[in-house]
């Protein structure tokens, strides 16, 4: 193992001095190497701390660029780095933190083609995605490589944490066996999430994955930690294997699993909408701008609630009703007329479409939203 | 038997904005049974068509998985507390 020259011995002084890491736990440290999936709200915080408590090797896998609405959270990054590649900001500013540490980037999508490649090499994992497909392909990676996943999920101001898959303890798959299907569960994107949860459930990941490479104490491997900001509570609950849980034997194609169309490009796919949804019709924001201004006459409704309508909406919508309210008060929509369907991005209004189809409403669901009517019909609209 | 139910911030739109509720039942499925009775909007949150709870939504006595119990058949005593935790997968 390669030792502790002067200045990293000055800089970890107050490690040097605690019985739990002392000079050869913090000589571990510096010998040891973690993969973080992700730099957006739980990496920025995890990647920092990883960094400033001196683990050696880094790996960070991001291929998205810093946009402005990140920064409410992802403190990694800052005002000067909007439009950058997140994994180039993300680096610059760890080699600030800590010029000992090496960091190896990948910017590309997590795969399950180049997943075990980049993996391989790391000790621990640690899970910073944001969808339901690249958690269950990290998890299943890490089992099959043997290695923790040190896993944190967010929504809201509520947040999870646990480490899987360490010393033959559970994985994800015995949390949670099966996905939910796409667009059930809103992403952060349409629920939002208060800029500090991601701060604690990282931090979490942090202070678990640096204990696993240390060896230190009893981390949340068989327990779920459950975090309420509002409340301020913290709880546990007890997780144990599935006897019953089919083996993992090979990385599958896990947007399949999740009942999620491939996008090409690789980009988040939460927000897609419901998949193989029958009984009405997808319309692009191109598309239904040119139908309105040739005469077409729906009836719009706006299914996000009263706060995102406060941010932007469209003038000429005709009715603002909570996609969850939608079964409940169909006596507001008029069933001759067609229905045009809206939301932020896609995601809900595709749920609200179904409810409508089933109760006999001819609707047509506008693919992106009004974030997409922004950006490609409207560029004088803010985009949230 | 009264025991209180926990809903989490992902399905409170579905119980009237709601963070816990007290239902009456003998055992976690009448508990379960109760609460979408009276918040019909949840049902297809929290079981399939076919009336099995969904695989993405775990529902724990105190602190145990009823999956690792008895599943919905298991008894519920006065006080206890129900929490149903689904996957969330927020992380940017």
């Amino acid at each position: 193992m390669e030792a502790l020259n002067h200045e990293e011995i000055a800089r970890y002084s107050r490690h040097l001095i605690l019985d739990e890491v002392g000079i050869e736990g913090q000589t571990k440290l510096k010998n040891s190497s973690v993969l973080c999936i992700g730099t957006g709200g739980l990496g920025s915080p995890l990647l920092m701390y990883l960094a400033a408590a001196g683990v050696g090797r880094i790996g960070i896998v991001d291929f998205d660029v810093v946009d402005a609405s990140n920064l409410q959270r992802q403190i990694i990054h800052g005002t000067a780095s909007i439009g950058k590649r997140k994994v180039i900001s993300a680096k610059e500013r760890i080699q600030d933190i800590n010029p000992h540490v090496q960091v190896d980037i990948f910017e590309e999508p997590f795969t399950s083609e180049n997943a075990l490649r980049i993996a391989a090499p790391y000790d621990v994992v640690v899970d910073g995605t944001d969808n339901f497909p690249t958690r269950y392909l990290v998890n299943d990676t890490c089992v099959l490589l043997g290695k923790p996943n040190v896993y944190g999920s967010i929504f809201k101001f509520e947040g999870q944490a646990t480490v899987f898959n360490y010393q033959e303890g559970p994985n994800y798959r015995d949390l949670y066996p099966e996905p939910p299907p796409p667009g059930l569960v809103p992403s952060c994107a349409e629920g939002g999430v208060i800029g500090v949860l991601p701060g604690i459930i990282g931090t979490i990941q942090a202070t678990e994955t640096l204990k696993v490479l240390l060896g230190v104490g009893t981390t949340l491997s068989g327990r779920l930690l459950l975090f309420d900001a509002l409340t301020m509570k913290f709880r546990e609950l007890k997780l144990r294997k599935d006897p019953q849980a089919p083996k993992i034997e090979k990385l599958i194609d896990y947007e399949q699993f999740c009942g999620i169309p491939k996008q090409a490009d690789g980009h988040s796919l939460e927000n897609t909408p419901v998949a193989n949804a029958d009984g009405f019709e997808r319309i692009s924001v191109t598309d239904a701008k040119q139908r309105l201004d040739s005469g077409w006459k729906p009836f719009v409704l706006d299914v996000r609630n009263d706060r995102e309508a406060g941010i932007v909406r469209f003038p000429w919508a005709d009715a603002l009703i909570p996609h969850t309210e939608v079964g409940n008060r169909l006596a507001e929509i008029p069933k001759d007329r067609e229905i045009l369907v809206h939301c932020k991005l896609g995601g809900r209004s595709s749920q609200a479409c179904n409810v409508l189809a089933q109760a006999g409403y001819r609707c047509f669901n506008l693919e992106g939203g009004i974030v997409g009517w922004a950006q490609q019909v409207d560029p004088t609209m803010p985009t949230y | 038997m009264s025991v209180r139910i926990s809903i989490p911030t992902a399905l409170r739109g579905f119980a009237e904005g709601q963070a816990a509720v007290e239902v009456d039942g003998n055992t976690a499925g009448e508990a379960l049974h109760a609460l979408t009775s009276r918040f019909p909007g949840l049902s297809k949150h929290l079981r399939t068509e076919d009336g099995k709870l969904r695989s993405f939504v775990n529902v724990y006595l105190n602190e145990d998985d009823i999956r690792h119990l008895e599943r919905e058949a298991t008894p519920l005593k006065s006080g206890d507390a129900l929490t149903i935790v689904p996957a969330i997968a927020g992380g940017r």
